[in-house]
């Protein structure tokens, strides 16, 4: 386990540097200090609360990564939720999303039933929300209610268990490392975010979808994106992969992960509000910090599956 | 014990609806006040009271309807011993208390309060029902006593009328600035005027209804 030491410290040095820098620049500019450093001294005040959160969860193992990520999917469902059109009678179907479906489907990582948990929500829960609100009786803007919710599901637990299921994958040679593989993951994934954001403030001048987000910028995005796969391929002594491997599964995991960003704005969007919550100082909501991570996983574990076991 | 409870209730609202007040036309004070909101969930006040300091927390409480919390034991029990709600008889035939005097015996106590000007839980479509004229008289009998419009928002979608169990939604209380009866203001104009100011407060946008 010298890897993870290694990971975790290299990520201390980061916002060692990062803090610095900011600290400076707070310190030079004039006062009053603008709001895009406010913002960005608040942000990198969270990355290390967010640090700590996942380097907690890796010392309890399995189970660890299992918790943060069930209280990450309640958190998330919870923000999705709030913006959706939902009626009295669908009381139960909610109360059952939070108290049944998110333990239940995180249970079935725990225990590795990879053809239950992968169906679970897709198929059963897909099923019962319809019948359980249809025997309720309330057909005011029924298949609205039903999909919302479903894709709440979908997004905020169903691609969200993904991430710790990857400690579930049996790779040869790669036994009793599944931690590192999800240390991988999020630390392409979130570098990704970051990079496209520095490049983007650094660079940004042609908008890619001014509709969705006046944020995101082909400069960003290709800036962001070659330099998180550099950064993939450079952590590539994580995972069981190839330097090369290890590179493009980290360039699929971003673009996954940009796409994620900018549905996301979109929903935003159409709802009216700026940010999913306000959890998390600086960022937003929680779903402001991971739907990059939501549609990454799933792809990312699928090709993980599929060619490494 | 009240205390406790108290806290326990505010930590378990914050839990659930990671509530965060947004103070926007006041702040926390020291004044005595008595704080008006849309009412369409039990949680109302629950919710209300989570956002206010320890301390005037303390020393504040919410007035409801006597013929509902005093129907059973259990709510009986837990309106006057848990909550400390200032019980009042809405049906003004049968009474046997003027709804008034326990309410000004309260601040005369030097207790805050938290007051539903529409009288009853909104089961309409209307954000917000007609005022009552209990927070007129009040005012009238109390003037130096602030009145707090404080807009909730989503309490009502997570525990909404006649459930028990809440589910998880991110809520707001907006605060707004106070209030006050003008001069020569008369009862339904000033009525009128409180209403306005705490629909005022109301989100625009369709997403946090």
């Amino acid at each position: 386990m010298a890897d993870i030491y290694r990971l975790f410290i290299g990520l201390i040095a980061v916002l060692c540097a990062a803090s610095l820098v900011s600290g400076i620049l707070t310190w030079r500019s004039s006062k009053p200090t603008s709001s895009t450093l406010l913002n960005l001294n608040a942000r990198i005040r969270a990355w290390w609360v967010m640090v700590a959160a996942i380097s907690l969860a890796f010392v309890f193992g399995r189970s660890g990564v299992i918790i943060l990520f069930t209280l990450i999917s309640f958190a998330a469902l919870r923000e999705y939720v709030t913006l959706t059109h939902t009626r009295r009678s669908d009381h139960w179907v909610l109360i059952g999303m939070f108290l049944i479906v998110i333990p239940l489907q995180y249970y079935l990582v725990w225990t590795n039933w990879y053809g239950l948990y992968s169906i679970f929500i897709p198929v059963y829960c897909f099923l019962a929300m319809p019948a359980l609100a249809a025997l309720w009786g309330d057909t005011s803007r029924f298949l609205e209610r039903i999909s919302e919710q479903q894709w709440g599901l979908m997004l905020s637990v169903y691609c969200v268990s993904h991430v710790p299921a990857l400690v579930t994958l049996e790779i040869p040679g790669n036994e009793g490392r599944g931690l590192l593989l999800i240390a991988f993951l999020i630390a392409t994934v979130q570098g990704s975010d970051v990079l496209q954001y520095i490049f983007g403030k650094l660079f940004g001048r042609n908008r890619i979808s001014p509709n969705v987000s006046p944020s995101k910028t082909w400069e960003g995005l290709i800036g962001g994106i070659g330099s998180a796969s550099l950064l993939g391929a450079s952590l590539f002594w994580l995972t069981p992969f190839s330097p090369l491997e290890a590179g493009v599964l980290a360039g699929i995991a971003c673009i996954m992960g940009f796409l994620g960003g900018l549905v996301a704005s979109a929903i935003k969007r159409d709802r009216g509000v700026k940010d999913w919550g306000h959890m998390i100082e600086g960022h937003g909501g929680m779903l402001d910090r991971t739907d990059s991570l939501i549609f990454a996983a799933p792809v990312f574990f699928h090709i993980v599956r599929y060619a490494w076991t | 014990m009240q205390s406790l409870a108290g806290a326990c209730l505010a930590g378990l609202a914050r839990a659930i609806t990671g509530v965060i007040p947004i103070w926007l036309g006041t702040r926390p004070s020291q004044n005595q006040r008595i704080y008006f909101a849309n009412h369409a969930s039990h949680g109302d006040f629950i919710l209300l009271a989570s956002c206010l300091e320890p301390e005037e927390r303390a020393r504040t409480r919410a007035v409801a309807g006597a013929d509902y919390w005093r129907s059973n034991r259990i709510r009986r029990v837990m309106a006057e011993d848990l909550l400390r709600t200032v019980l009042v008889e809405r049906n003004w035939v049968e009474r046997t208390q003027d709804p008034l005097e326990i309410m000004l015996k309260a601040l005369d106590d030097g207790q805050s309060l938290i007051f539903f000007p529409e009288g009853t839980r909104n089961m309409s479509e209307d954000p917000l029902l007609r005022f009552r004229s209990g927070l007129y008289n009040l005012a009238v009998a109390r003037p130096g006593v602030e009145l707090v419009p404080c807009w909730i928002e989503n309490m009502s979608r997570v525990l909404p009328k006649g459930m028990l169990l809440p589910v998880p939604l991110l809520c707001r209380v907006i605060f707004g600035a106070p209030i006050a009866v003008e001069p020569d203001e008369d009862r339904t104009l000033f009525l009128h005027r409180a209403r306005q100011a705490l629909l005022d407060l109301k989100p625009t946008n369709g997403a946090w209804r």
